[in-house]
């Protein structure tokens, strides 16, 4: 069951490169993954033989194109097991997919005296958007409470059972916090949800491509997703959302491709998938995903799960290890995704992460766009190592290496 | 590392780890407060203004480094100058964290930031106290921001 490491790096062309006179170590998968050779060539194949623009032309190459668009978004649903292919929206990534949801599901159900309930340890991109729909509408966006002083106590199961009231109509959560490594009980979360009739949103930013991800057994009514932090290219991404709900719901933009009928009075929508991708959309981007999809599932999701929880059970060991750092987030490596965020009480994460680079370890370092959290537990930033298939336990004893230097360096 | 010993002079170490001129200053009469939005970057500076003369002067906030050390260095740097001395004094650090180049004597011991337009990311950190420190002292309210767009 374990990774071949030989082989998947080499399918990794970027890896294969010194930054700073060093081999890259690169650690900042919770930001972007890098991109196989599979997903590269399928992005070159499609631009040098069937580059078309879909749903349109009666030509060799469109119908080219709108077969692999559509063979895409079948993948893709087969990827995360939605019922029907409709269900699955290309965006342009997680925060596209939200907002959709925010303005489209937000403006035609939510009114004064409604709540959205959200988590305390949302990326800006779940956040925001409810903030602004909550706004519009005259509803109250409250928040489910993370326990413990440096997060390490998850979601508060007890308030959010009293925060659950008839009154809350959507509930709005991360499957894994891109800044704790936190990962939420999704399928508990949506069951409790149901029982008061609120629809609910995932953002699967970073769970996606990572492990394993079934919709129906989640049992979720809308969940968001990129395809650049699962191997695929950027400006891609997902949205998939319940058919019924679909189905009832207007369009955020309109244009070209979503329209039935148009006349100078008005228009008729399409049905879902087309009622929400208006205009020319990304051919290239979905064709990339679809490959990315198929990527993943050979070298095996169980496989990946896998190998990230061996590789933050190890460096979570290590780092603890190193004095004075604080690691924020659950305590065990395994209550976490692959991700360690951490602070030094003397150096600054920007100085760490600029001192790593040197090293050619490629490090995240800041708010993670997460400043409501960072100033709940009492930080202003953090430094992040995330990790993916093709990062390997020698990376990290570099990323200690690295991480003792500086330590030494402003100790001074 | 020839680079990073550069930016991380020893200058920039002790202002770093001793801030001087930190903490409100009681007597202010002119206070702003500067955000670098992209990295979470903070820094208030308080001013007291005599006349057109910066009587006192210090700074609180948190960040890197780079801007710990540039905004300890500029309350030492802007102590007892004129609004119009400042804002000369900011144009020639400026172009010292923008190029490299140390072509004014007055710059002593600011011109341990020349390293710093090595990283260009990081120039933002070492001009984030100057914005704020200009936007007080010019009596601007608006918070003074590293990015052009800021909700």
């Amino acid at each position: 069951m374990t990774l071949d490491l030989t082989k998947t790096r080499a399918d990794f062309p970027i890896l294969h490169q010194q930054v700073n006179g060093q081999p890259l170590v690169y650690l900042d998968n919770g930001a972007t993954s890098q991109k196989p050779r599979q997903v590269i060539d399928a992005l070159v194949r499609y631009y040098e033989h069937d580059n078309s623009n879909v749903h349109r032309g009666l030509h060799a190459l469109s119908m080219r194109a709108t077969d692999a668009y559509e063979g895409a978004r079948a993948r893709v649903a087969k990827f995360i097991n939605a019922a029907d292919p409709a269900e699955v929206l290309f965006t342009r990534g997680t925060t596209e997919s939200i907002n959709l949801v925010a303005r489209s599901w937000g403006h035609a159900h939510l009114k004064p005296g409604d709540v959205v309930l959200t988590t305390e340890f949302e990326h800006h991109s779940n956040l925001v958007p409810w903030q602004q729909a909550a706004k519009a509408a005259g509803a109250t966006l409250k928040y489910v409470p993370l326990l413990g002083a440096d997060g390490e106590g998850g979601l508060d199961m007890a308030a959010l059972d009293r925060l659950l009231t008839p009154q809350v109509k959507l509930f709005a959560f991360t499957h894994i916090s891109n800044t704790l490594g936190t990962i939420n009980p999704v399928a508990e979360l949506c069951r409790r949800a149901r029982a008061v009739g609120a629809v609910t949103v995932i953002d699967a930013a970073q769970s996606i491509g990572h492990g394993p991800l079934d919709v129906q057994a989640i049992g979720c009514d809308f969940l968001a997703f990129s395809g650049h932090k699962m191997c695929g290219p950027t400006g891609i991404g997902v949205l998939y959302g319940r058919r019924a709900l679909l189905d009832k719901l207007a369009p955020d933009e309109t244009g070209g491709g979503m329209v039935v009928s148009v006349t100078y009075e008005g228009a008729t929508w399409k049905p879902a998938p087309e009622r929400f991708e208006a205009g020319t959309p990304n051919v290239a981007g979905a064709i990339g995903l679809g490959a990315a999809c198929d990527y993943l599932d050979s070298v095996g999701r169980e496989r990946i799960a896998a190998h990230d929880d061996a590789l933050v059970r190890i460096a979570m060991e290590k780092l603890s290890a190193l004095p004075g750092i604080r690691i924020i987030g659950p305590r065990k490596g395994a209550e976490r995704s692959g991700l360690v965020s951490f602070a030094f009480e003397n150096v600054h994460a920007h100085d760490i992460v600029t001192f790593a680079d040197e090293d050619g370890v490629a490090l995240r370092g800041g708010h993670h766009c997460n400043q409501p959290l960072m100033r709940k537990l009492g930080l202003t930033s953090t430094t992040r190592a995330s990790f993916y298939l093709y990062n390997t336990e020698h990376e990290i004893d570099r990323l200690v290496t690295s991480l003792r230097r500086i330590q030494n360096f402003f100790a001074g | 590392m020839q680079d990073l010993t550069d930016l991380y002079q020893s200058v920039i170490l002790d202002h770093n780890r001793r801030p001087r001129n930190r903490g409100k200053l009681p007597t202010a009469n002119r206070v702003a407060h500067g955000d670098n939005p992209s990295c979470g970057d903070q820094c208030t500076v308080y001013l007291r203004l005599d006349g057109d003369r910066i009587g006192e002067i210090s700074f609180e906030g948190s960040g890197c480094a780079i801007s710990q050390a540039s905004a300890s260095l500029m309350t030492l740097n802007l102590k007892g100058k004129t609004v119009p001395e400042a804002e000369a004094l900011y144009a020639d650090v400026h172009r010292l964290v923008t190029t490299g180049k140390v072509d004014e004597d007055n710059l002593s011991d600011l011109a341990a930031l020349a390293g710093v337009h090595q990283f260009p990311a990081r120039i933002k950190c070492a001009t984030l106290g100057w914005h704020a420190a200009l936007n007080a002292a010019k009596g601007d309210p608006i918070t003074a921001t590293t990015e052009t767009h800021k909700d």
